[in-house]
């Protein structure tokens, strides 16, 4: 009896556990990571997915067994379960909890390692990747578009169906750079470009923010990545360098200051003005590959680790 | 100068001026209560210069469930600002205070003194010793850790209180991130507290190496003093490492070092690797020994030997080393490389499977056993399926790309919460009711103690799973505010529900203690759940020298086997002729010299170099004094053992 009751529950959980899944991956658009719109954010819900299901393989019947043997060995008069207090070791058990873990995590290790090595290089090899550079500021993200010379203040449009190679650096405190549906964050740090490829597959309006706490303001530094059809993008770019102002040394050491800030659009940018924010920032100091090669642009598109 | 008098006392937010009354109050109401009652001089003799392990255990117990309210208050605050959007309860500024000091509070001055506490009351009993290897010392890491909290609590209501996170990463960390003495209070308090804590990881390895009762073999030791024993070489290993690092913080602060600084030459990334090199660690340490808890209840309630006794040692020094390998896992979106990120990826994973194979140790423990349901034992049930689940969503946080969509979000803030509360707090908490007749000669009450399970534990549930539907909803953690555009508002409103029930779930328990102080049923056996270790063989609470005799240790499960087995020859041992017992002395240079590092610690927090100085001065003082103390020790005459024993109720 004790048996069957154990048995219909675990199918419970199990069915249970499965409509979940169900509910989280389709239905509601809240559940950003769930709603991967670009390769990046797919491969990383793969492994998201394939790890809660290894967990499950293991998390489920052990939750099983705890229920069974509560009840069945509960000390109350009359209860036949045998009992057995001197026994206390069992090789083969030994050997199959150390075991079936060992597996697992070997599934999951190789997994794991395929998409890390993966995730370093273009999401998609036979297009034209385009570079965005990216500085977080106290409390604002400026984005510059070293192909277009333009800039923006608190979002970003990116071609989609391209791979965008974001270069992300820091003028003030350590931020973390994120857009859950086009793919998982890097840091941005003072004095260094780290490099972090995503991709929108379809138009769209992706939700963005900083991850990595920065004081004040920091809850308010959101962010709109808005992905657009090539030729959209491009005559976006085009009306950009024609109407927008100029962001000039002076105007950006007034964006430096700490503070929020509006959307803002830029016609052109201080040439240098991202290589000098990593050199002012300590990147003087650093090695060429501790700064990820961010002095010699070139290199940053072929040399990725 | 005259900026920082203007900052000296915090101003201008009602909850502190609040505060400040509460305080004063309680103060006042504590001189009265001493002075009239002429309790002074019994403070001093019995409980500020003793070396009792028993007592300081019970001290570190008391400061440990202050700061679980303290910090809980600050966890409640923080949930009452999230509950809605746009909330205006709480100001940017004191948000970010809040949650600072609830994660350091509730790691370095809650679970560590928790821990220090079981570690203190049951180790020397539960090995057969009459005290710790280094009596003195052990005084000593008390009051380092006391004022070394009291520095870092003193912060909200003087100076203000740091805010650049639990961890306090720099750049923001610095002063050019942080001006204030706020981050000062949080170095010098923690670095005060973390002498005392590698302390007594020194003093517990010692201990249990060196002063075990006669016979009794590493491998015969209760699983409890397996696990302070792993917990104690990790604490040994890794918190030097944490007084570098927030020494070199310092010396950045202070000096205008650019250790930490990229604009100077430094590297941030330098501190983040160190202070998670003792931080990772720093998990296991609090853990391990809570996992030695869950191993003697469960063994205890189902009336059964503790299964694969081996593996489960050999599990806890592989966690204790492996603990060591894994801290890159915090900080997988730093672009350490695939390299990197991969070996320490697996690393973490691999961690998971000693920490599992405990897990089915002891549900075959419990498998052919007769289980009783009491409260210790509900808390080590709920721990199982709490914390298998937090283990699980560790493992898939350890899948380095997903985790660069679960790194710092809500999906993180609700596994650590599962792993630290499911497993650390669940189990300290259930040690304190397992030992809490040990300690006072009473049990806690069960009907209300069944009231305060219930609710910490559903009002967990209800508090961290909708935090990992936020986590996937792509909320960060550290947000004082959010609008209603995400979809986060009602995950958050039941999320607050659940910590307020947790909230009423301590309360209960603080009824709990204060009913059976006065109702509780009396344990006059000193075995009360009929036990299996050494501690359960003396009558409760211990007597001062514990041990009247030094018991004779034959196998494993010490107890068990003299109740069960080999009854004459242990009653045998019991009526050999006393001989006097010797002691360590009390002593008042513990107290007074953590004192002066609490001043020391304070002017260097305001940057006044000549309080700093005296401070440090007095701590020399004190050190010349101890070391021309030759008046140290005594013995305890045989008379008074006789008398002692009679009038616990045993016979001689």
């Amino acid at each position: 009896m004790s048996k069957r009751f154990s048995s219909g529950r675990l199918w419970r959980v199990a069915v249970l556990a499965a409509g979940l899944l169900v509910f989280l991956s389709g239905c509601d658009r809240r559940y950003l990571i769930f709603n991967p719109s670009g390769p990046v954010a797919e491969k990383e819900l793969h492994l998201i997915i394939l790890s809660a299901v290894l967990c499950a393989v293991v998390v489920i019947p052990v939750l099983g067994l705890l229920i069974f043997i509560i009840y069945r060995y509960r000390d109350k008069p009359g209860n036949k379960a045998p009992y057995t207090p001197e026994w206390n070791d069992s090789k083969i058990l030994e050997f199959v909890w150390w075991g079936v873990p060992i597996i697992i995590i070997g599934i999951l290790g190789v997994y794991t390692a395929k998409t890390t090595y993966s995730l370093v290089r273009p999401p998609v090899e036979d297009v034209k990747p385009i570079t965005i550079q990216v500085t977080s500021l106290d409390w604002k993200w400026l984005f510059q578009y070293p192909d277009q010379k333009i800039a923006t203040v608190n979002y970003v449009e990116i071609p989609a169906g391209v791979p965008v190679q974001f270069h992300l650096t820091s003028d003030q405190m350590m931020n973390s750079f994120w857009v859950p549906e086009l793919g998982g964050q890097e840091y941005t740090m003072p004095g260094m470009a780290m490099r972090l490829w995503l991709q929108a597959d379809q138009p769209g309006t992706y939700y963005g923010s900083g991850a990595n706490f920065t004081g004040k303001g920091f809850a308010h530094m959101k962010f709109k990545v808005v992905a657009k059809p090539q030729a959209r993008f491009n005559h976006w770019a085009k009306q950009v360098k024609k109407t927008a102002p100029v962001l000039t040394e002076a105007k950006y050491q007034q964006l430096v200051q700490k503070g929020l800030a509006e959307k803002q659009t830029y016609s052109s940018y201080p040439e240098k003005l991202f290589l000098d924010t990593i050199d002012r920032n300590g990147g003087k100091y650093m090695k060429p590959g501790m700064k990820h090669g961010g002095h010699d642009m070139s290199m940053m598109d072929n040399d990725n680790e | 100068m005259g900026e920082k008098a203007k900052g000296f006392f915090v101003t201008g937010d009602p909850l502190i001026y609040g505060a400040d009354v509460s305080i004063i109050i309680t103060l006042l109401g504590i001189l009265i209560f001493l002075t009239y009652f002429k309790k002074w001089g019994w403070l001093w003799r019995e409980w500020l210069t003793t070396v009792d392990h028993k007592k300081i255990g019970i001290m570190y117990l008391v400061s440990s469930l202050l700061m679980l309210f303290r910090g809980g208050v600050d966890a409640l605050l923080m949930r009452m600002q999230l509950a809605m959007p746009n909330t205006h309860f709480l100001q940017s500024q004191h948000y970010n205070e809040i949650f600072t000091t609830h994660g350091t509070i509730m790691i370095l001055f809650m679970a560590m003194p928790f821990m220090f506490a079981l570690f203190n009351i049951v180790i020397p009993l539960q090995i057969g010793a009459r005290d710790v290897a280094y009596p003195f010392l052990n005084a000593m890491s008390f009051w380092l850790f006391f004022f070394g909290a009291l520095l870092f609590n003193l912060s909200f209501v003087i100076g203000g209180s740091p805010d650049a996170g639990w961890l306090s990463y720099p750049p923001l960390s610095e002063l050019a991130g942080s001006p204030g003495p706020g981050q000062n209070f949080y170095i010098w308090g923690i670095q005060i507290s973390g002498i005392g804590s590698l302390a007594t990881g020194i003093n517990f390895l010692v201990t249990i190496l060196k002063m075990r009762a006669p016979g009794m073999k590493l491998m015969q030791m209760p699983l409890f003093t397996w696990s302070v024993l792993s917990s104690c070489i990790t604490i040994i290993f890794a918190f030097p490492v944490l007084t570098v690092t927030l020494a070199l913080l310092f010396v950045d602060r202070f000096f205008g070092a650019h250790i930490f600084t990229a604009t100077g030459g430094g590297n941030p990334m330098m501190y983040v690797n160190l202070i998670w090199m003792w931080g990772h660690p720093e998990v296991y340490i609090v853990v391990l020994p809570a996992f030695g808890i869950y191993s003697e209840i469960v063994s205890t309630f189902s009336k059964k030997k503790i299964f694969g006794y081996k593996s489960m040692v050999f599990s806890m020094m592989i966690i204790s080393v492996l603990g060591y390998f894994t801290w890159v896992h915090h900080f997988f979106t730093m672009g350490a490389g695939a390299d990197v990120n991969t070996f320490f990826a697996i690393t973490t994973m691999a961690i998971g499977i000693p920490t599992g194979v405990k897990i089915f140790n002891w549900l075959f423990t419990m498998f052919r056993g007769r289980i009783t349901m009491t409260q210790p034992m509900l808390w080590t049930l709920a721990f199982i399926p709490c914390f298998l689940v937090g283990g699980a969503t560790g493992v898939m946080l350890a899948a380095a790309p997903a985790d660069y969509q679960y790194h710092n979000s809500y999906f993180l803030i609700a596994h650590f919460h599962q792993t630290l509360i499911g497993g650390v707090v669940f189990g300290y908490l259930a040690g304190l009711y397992y030992w809490w007749p040990k300690m006072f000669g009473f049990k806690l009450n069960d009907r209300i103690g069944k009231w305060a399970f219930w609710t910490w534990n559903i009002g967990f549930y209800v508090c961290f799973m909708p935090q990992y539907a936020l986590g996937f909803m792509g909320m960060t953690r550290r947000v004082y505010t959010y609008g209603w555009d995400m979809g986060w508002a009602p995950y958050n409103m039941v999320s607050t529900v659940g910590a307020f029930l947790m909230g009423i779930g301590f309360v209960f328990q603080v009824w709990q203690i204060l009913y059976s102080i006065k109702h509780g049923e009396r344990d006059l056996t000193g075995d009360p759940w009929n036990g299996r270790t050494l501690e359960w063989s003396i009558l409760s609470p211990a007597p001062h020298y514990n041990f009247a005799h030094l018991p004779a240790v034959k196998s494993d499960d010490a107890w068990w086997d003299m109740k069960n087995h080999r009854y004459g020859a242990a009653v045998q041992d019991n009526i050999k002729e006393y001989t006097p017992i010797h002691m360590p002395k009390n002593s008042g240079i513990p107290f007074l010299m953590s004192a002066c590092w609490f001043v020391a610690g304070f002017g260097l927090t305001f940057e006044w170099i000549w309080m700093g100085v005296a401070g440090l001065a007095g701590v020399g003082i004190c050190l010349l004094a101890r070391s021309f103390q030759r008046n140290t020790d005594y013995y305890i005459p045989v008379d008074e053992i006789k008398r002692t024993e009679a009038s616990l109720g045993r016979v001689v």
